[in-house]
């Protein structure tokens, strides 16, 4: 079973079923994975926070989404989370790919990295980094009922340790 | 007048009545039933609190922008229901992204309405680029949003509400406003905003065949 496969499995067994995104190499393949499956519902948004918008609107509507992005992406999203997420109680999954460390070739790249987690921190939002194949399905399951239960959001972190074994060549 | 403005819809910022914001935002109102309003940030969601305050209405008390995103979200999560958007111009500028995006969403039950006055008011009235002529429905024909247009005086926006009701396509429809300010102020109360929205607009239990239908 792929990284991907797992991914999927986890996101049917919560019933989630709206996937919105910002393209991105690394989750490529998993998109195209979700695009083709006709359970999905799956829109691409030309900004991250757009992406948590819609998912927000589908939740206070009784669908379940969550968001696909990189990490820079996810820089751009303090606003969104601390104004509408956290004080509306408004559970927004994340599923972030892992860009800026373990052989990163862009200084900006690396830097914006170094700002995700201390911003998650700050704003008091769960956050678990994925590096095994092992721990895929039960880390998303896991979390994804915690959302819900704690209507809380959460970031899932999809570390290269997990998604570069699969890749052929540099970004 | 040009030729071309013979044909409906094709009036520019310049050539439509300036209204107010507080009285479309009541005459929105008073045409619904069970229709869903997100009211975008600032002024634009205090005329909507001041219109009577319906449970199925969403204020937005930050997220400048999100409006159109959010609304979005709702009408793919319920299909069957009407969903209406009130955005002002300065806000949907930080976010035009979203209108492609409405566009390839395919929803049928969506409709953005834009208070255009000129200017991000309720930060002192500093000039938005719609102030220069930025045309904001031109922008979202662009964006793919054939049914896009001016809003010609009051009795026009009432035909505008009436139609998007009937869930025939994504609609797009800007109204020029003077800078009155507005007829209420909200209750920041976002615990109560959302419980009282998500009550109103409960679904069916979960896992019937009914959450599952998506999109037109």
């Amino acid at each position: 079973m792929s990284w991907e496969d797992a991914c999927i499995g986890a996101l049917r067994a919560a019933e989630v079923d709206l996937v919105t995104y910002v393209p991105d190499r690394v989750l490529g393949p998993l998109i195209a994975r979700l695009e083709g499956d006709d359970a999905f519902t799956v829109l691409s948004a030309a900004r991250e926070e757009e992406a948590l918008g819609i998912v927000a609107g589908a939740y206070l509507g009784g669908r379940r989404g969550i968001v696909l992005m990189q990490t820079s992406g996810f820089a751009t999203l303090a606003n969104v989370l601390a104004s509408l997420a956290v004080p509306f109680r408004i559970p927004i999954p994340m599923l972030v790919s892992e860009r800026g460390t373990l052989g990163e070739f862009q200084l900006g790249q690396a830097m914006v990295c170094r700002t995700m987690r201390p911003i998650l921190d700050a704003i008091g939002i769960e956050h678990h980094t994925i590096e095994r194949l092992d721990d895929v399905g039960f880390v998303i399951g896991r979390m994804l009922d915690q959302a819900y239960s704690t209507q809380e959001s959460a970031a899932m972190i999809l570390s290269p340790l997990l998604t570069a074994a699969e890749r052929a060549g540099p970004r | 007048m040009s030729g071309a403005a013979l044909f409906s819809g094709s009036e520019g910022r310049a050539d439509v009545e300036v209204l107010n914001r507080s009285e479309l935002t009541a005459r929105l109102v008073a045409q619904l039933d069970d229709e869903a309003v997100i009211g975008g940030i600032g002024n634009t969601h205090f005329d909507l609190w001041a219109s009577g305050q319906r449970p199925e209405n969403f204020y937005m008390l930050g997220s400048m922008g999100l409006a159109v995103p959010l609304g979005l979200g709702v009408a793919l999560a319920q299909p069957q229901r009407a969903v209406f958007v009130l955005e002002g111009d300065g806000s949907l500028l930080m976010q035009l992204g979203s209108l492609g995006t409405v566009a390839a969403s395919g929803v049928c039950n969506l409709a953005v309405f834009v208070w255009d006055n000129g200017s991000y008011q309720i930060t002192g009235g500093q000039p938005a680029h719609t102030a220069r002529g930025l045309d904001l429905v031109a922008m979202a024909r662009g964006a793919g949003l054939a049914d896009s247009t001016w809003v010609r005086d009051a009795e026009h926006f009432d035909e505008l509400v009436e139609r998007a009701r009937q869930r025939r396509g994504p609609m797009f429809a800007c109204a020029r406003v003077d800078d009155r300010p507005p007829a209420g102020v909200t209750e920041r109360d976002p615990a109560r905003i959302r419980n009282r929205f998500v009550d109103a607009l409960r679904p069916p239990a979960r896992g019937t065949p009914a959450r599952r239908r998506i999109g037109p």
